[in-house]
């Protein structure tokens, strides 16, 4: 060192020192505050951000439920499941979305107008929503796909669930069909707000509906330990969901097919019950859809199509179509009458074409007239001007609570299908409520043929006549087997003729002579020569059947049309008359009830009577296997 | 100018048995581990080419360290002026014409290194002022005369690092240079009147700041603003360093690196992705290693009799302190974001050749703490 000497020298070691000391101690102070920092994060905060990183390297993979499938009475898969394969992008998860769509188009050859779609779809929806980029991939492309996966990041292959009908339309309107989850869906149904899954398909309709929350099945979950960038590097764990219950319904595949051929080219109904049982063995609707061109989302011009046609394709007629019955309710008039003791079956009528009612004048449907008519004769020939009187005497309230009881007026299939209906059947009240104005006499009279305010669907008559012909009981309708025994009904049955009694199938009338009595006449209106029906008889006992025939208008009649006698042929379509047809049968030990309904098809005994001719045969021919199956049931339960 | 030895030449034996065994241990302990955590950043990588350079480095870096420490420091005093300026033209050299790499300029590409001048002058700055000072007597250092100089010497590669642009060395480079300023015994009220002089130039230099650089800052503030972009980071550090709990996942078991959640895992957020598989634990240790390493530096520099060595060991020990705080601080959501490595901890080899540079000028101001510069 030279020149300042010792003392500076000492004064700057000094200063040195000092300030290091100082620096140090502002070092012990740092570094207690990153161990501070650390105790906090990793101790205190510990829970919390292990959750985080648990959040951040696990993602769970959702696979859409396998939905429980439809039997049918006989365990034949009437609505099944099929492996859809789809193409999913989430848009977010995409570095570039053009790069990718393009390769993709490219692979799987997709035309220009698709491509479109899908940029639609991407600027509709949040950049975190899935988008289907294809529905609908066959083997071939799907392991295409899959093969250039390494090079389409964020594109997902899916193999997901699909709905199959293996007898197309013929179930259509009783199972409905199933179709992506829509908004509304999501938000009315929380099980499929919780088991959704892009894709997933859920029951839009009839029973796939009705039942969702039992078919639907549980979720797979897959586990997986993703990486930064979301790709999948293991998986931890799967959890594997359950398939939706199975669910077998009433209804024999073998009677619903040909229902569908026998309605084949009109607009109808056929419903087919068994009379104890309350059981639906064939419910059909026509036209029908296929409910497989659902599986993929309809084509919006096939989805109009469907919507316009005047046929209706769309409504279940059984129990959302309102008619007319016509003369179909005149058994249950004649039943009412004689409960209430207003007449006796050997009333006489003389019938001549039309009658005057306080100055208006109603007609009978045969132009000459019946002439002298009896309760039983009126009811096998169908005479009007007979039932004008029997409603008169009646009166339309007593008539009411008839109907009422037989199910006229109500929903038959509680819970199972919510776009049932219940229909009219009119009183004095009702009108008074419903329109505002008195009952007219007049109102009563043609009350009496079936005409009016009356609207049923073609269930309730099923169901009517069901009840009649077991012997006037009540039952329970159901289109899931309810595994009864028919001999302990039916001995049930016989058994509470006394009204007080408690029982589960109380009787619906107070005399049951009064039934056989209606009975009878129906049996005579099929098979007696002058019955309304007698041409569709079966004299075979096996197969014979009872029925009566309706005729129900859908517009007001003029004078000038009752002059001209038209042909069917010569009346437009829309002005057409429905053709009814009830009937059960084998009539000497009856077991099912139908009802057949031809819209605009002119008369009873022509258009709707041989169909159900044809129909019986099918119905007692299956009846045996049926029953098999039916007591091998009771025996094991 | 002669200068001469108390006790003449030492012999190469005297120099190895002067060695200070501690560092040495605390240095090979700290390689090791730095090798290990490299190693797990590696795995999900599939290939070990991030460990084993810096295995290799490590390893070379170290016998030069050795080598550096055998020379004479009044050598590296003599070399001091001539050191500063190579670095300074490296610097203006990678500035202008250097390899840009995530859009900063700061590289150049010399073959067998990819050299980022900027790191060397971190320690270069040290050396510089530890020169400039050993002769100014305290009294003289808060002159104006006396203070021009280290003003410029330091204000020149801030400006260049900052323009590169690079906010985390130009810092660290004047924190140093402060530091030695500082010990040299410039008036406390000069540094507090040019701290106040930056806070009233901020928002000058936010203003010509770039926007990554505004980003990361406002992020810092509030990382949640933008979870998935700038403060991303951020989050994914503080959910590694907080997941590992007490005692860590365990080694090679971290999940946040393994997956990529961490971003520069290699380099800057080496701690986090250390602290999650070795825990809180594992993290004091380190700390605590650093602190003795930071320890030896301050007492080898205590025993230095000559003001060269006293300044440089000082100097250094405070800038690895910074380093070390800066860094840490950084991971665990306390600093914004800057690139500044960890000490032997980080992949890079500037930043691993300044440091075994500056250690091996440490040792040799042990080996020749007897030496007396004039």
């Amino acid at each position: 060192m030279l020149g300042d000497g010792i003392g500076s020298n000492v004064r700057k070691s000094k200063l040195i020192n000092r300030r290091m000391f100082l620096a140090s101690a502002a070092k012990a102070v740092v570094f207690f505050g990153i161990v501070s920092r650390l105790f906090y994060l990793q101790v205190e905060q510990n829970k919390k951000y292990l959750t985080l990183s648990d959040k951040n390297r696990i993602r769970e993979n959702k696979l859409p439920p396998v939905r429980g499938e439809f039997k049918d009475f006989f365990g034949k898969t009437i609505a099944g499941n099929l492996d859809v394969y789809e193409l999913h992008v989430i848009p977010e998860q995409v570095e570039d979305f053009r790069v990718l769509i393009t390769r993709v188009k490219q692979i799987l050859n997709l035309s220009n107008k698709h491509i479109d779609k899908i940029y639609k779809t991407k600027n509709k929806q949040k950049p975190w929503e899935t988008i289907i980029i294809s529905d609908n991939l066959n083997w071939n492309e799907f392991s295409k796909i899959n093969y250039y996966l390494y090079d389409l990041p964020g594109l997902k292959p899916v193999i997901s669930v699909g709905r199959n009908y293996p007898f197309n339309e013929s179930y259509s309107h009783v199972l409905g069909y199933v179709a992506y989850a829509s908004k509304e869906d999501l938000s009315s149904n929380e099980t499929i707000n919780k088991r959704h899954v892009p894709g997933l398909r859920v029951g839009k309709n009839g029973l796939e509906k009705t039942f969702e929350n039992q078919l639907i099945g549980t979720n797979t979950i897959q586990r997986f330990e993703v990486n930064a960038y979301g790709k999948r590097i293991n998986q931890l764990e799967v959890q594997n969901g359950d398939q939706g219950n199975s669910l077998r319904i009433t209804v024999d595949t073998e009677i619903q097919k040909y229902t569908n051929e026998l309605l084949a080219g009109e607009a109808g109904s056929i419903s087919v019950m068994d009379i104890f049982t309350g059981e639906i063995i064939a419910m059909n609707s026509s036209p029908s859809f296929n409910p497989n061109d659902f599986l993929y989302g309809i084509g919006s011009k096939d989805w109009k199509d469907l919507n316009s046609n005047p046929f209706k394709p769309l409504v279940n007629k059984t129990i959302s179509g309102l008619y007319s019955p016509g003369s179909t309710i005149k058994p249950l008039v004649a039943l009412s009458a004689l409960e209430n003791n207003v007449i006796k079956p050997s009333m006489r009528v003389f019938c001549k074409d039309n009658i005057d009612f306080y100055g208006q004048k109603f007609h009978c449907w045969k132009k000459k007239g019946h002439g002298h008519m009896t309760l039983k004769n009126a009811i096998k020939q169908s005479c009007d001007i007979y039932f004008y009187e029997v409603a008169r005497l009646l009166g339309v309230d007593r008539l009411n609570e008839t109907a009422n009881r037989f199910g006229l007026g109500k929903i038959v299939l509680k819970n199972f299908f919510e776009n049932e209906k219940k229909g009219v059947f009119p009183s004095t009240e009702w009108k008074k409520t419903a329109i505002g104005q008195n009952w007219y006499l007049g109102e009563t009279l043609i009350t009496g043929i079936g005409q009016g305010y009356i609207q049923s669907t073609p269930l309730q008559l099923t169901l009517m006549t069901a009840q009649l012909a077991n012997g006037g009981n009540k039952i329970y309708p159901t289109i899931i087997p309810n595994n009864k025994n028919v001999e302990l009904i039916k001995k049930e049955m016989q058994d509470n003729e006394d009204y007080d009694l408690p029982t589960n199938y109380p009787p619906l009338v107070t005399n049951k002579e009064n039934v056989k009595f209606v009975l009878d006449a129906m049996f005579k209106s099929t098979n007696e020569i002058y019955g309304t029906s007698y041409s569709s008889r079966i004299e075979d006992p096996k197969y014979q059947f009872a029925g009566k025939t309706g005729t129900a208008q859908v517009k007001r009649i003029t004078e000038a049309e009752r002059e001209q006698e038209r042909k069917l042929e010569q009346i437009p379509y829309k002005e057409r008359d429905h053709a009814w047809f009830i009937a059960f049968g084998p009539y000497k030990n009856p077991r099912y009830a139908l009802t057949v309904l031809v819209e605009h098809g002119g008369s009873g005994s022509s258009a709707a009577a041989p169909i159900a001719k044809k129909l019986f045969k099918k119905i007692i021919d299956r009846h045996e296997e049926r029953e098999k199956i039916r007591i091998n049931e009771i025996e094991t339960s | 100018m002669k200068s001469y030895s108390t006790f003449g030449e030492v012999s190469f034996f005297q120099k190895i048995k002067s060695l200070d065994f501690y560092l040495l241990i605390s240095i090979i302990i700290l390689g090791a581990i730095s090798i290990l955590a490299m190693y797990s950043t590696d795995i999900s990588d599939g290939n070990f080419y991030h460990s084993f350079n810096h295995a290799l480095r490590f390893v070379v870096f170290f016998c030069l360290m050795i080598l550096l420490s055998f020379i004479n420091i009044k050598h590296y005093f003599s070399l001091s002026i001539f050191f500063y300026f190579c670095v300074l033209i490296l610097l203006i050299g990678a500035t202008f014409f250097g390899t840009t790499v995530q859009g900063s300029q700061r590289w150049i590409n010399l073959y067998f290194i990819n050299l980022q001048p900027s790191e060397l002058m971190k320690i270069a700055i040290i050396i510089f002022l530890a020169r400039y000072y050993h002769r100014v007597q305290p009294d003289a250092v808060n002159s104006i005369k006396k203070f021009i100089i280290p003003f410029i010497i330091l204000i020149v590669p801030i400006l260049l690092v900052l323009s590169q642009p690079d906010l985390g060395t130009s810092v660290l480079i004047a924190l140093s240079g402060i530091a030695v300023i500082w010990l040299a015994g410039i008036n406390i009220k000069y540094i507090i009147y040019s701290l106040l002089g930056l806070v009233i130039s901020f928002p000058f230099v936010i203003s010509i700041l770039k926007p990554y650089q505004k980003l990361r800052i406002l992020t810092f503030i509030n990382p949640d603003r933008d979870p998935l972009g700038a403060g991303y980071q951020i989050i994914q550090s503080k959910i590694a360093v907080g997941s590992g709990g007490l005692t860590g996942k365990g080694f090679l078991k971290g999940t946040q690196g393994y997956l990529d959640f961490l971003p520069e895992k290699h380099t800057d957020f080496i701690f986090t992705l250390f602290s999650e598989e070795f825990g809180f634990v594992g993290s004091v240790l380190l700390l605590i290693l650093y602190a003795f390493i930071i320890t030896r530096i301050l007492i080898i520099g205590s025993n230095s009799r000559n003001y060269f060595g006293k300044f440089f060991c000082y100097g250094f020990a405070i800038s690895i302190f910074f380093y070390i705080s800066v860094n840490m601080l950084m991971v665990l959501g306390m600093l914004p974001i800057v690139g500044s490595p960890l000490p032997i901890m980080s992949y890079g080899g500037s930043s691993m050749l300044s440091m075994m540079i500056a250690l091996g000028i440490v040792m040799s101001a042990r080996i020749y703490s007897r030496e007396i510069i004039n």
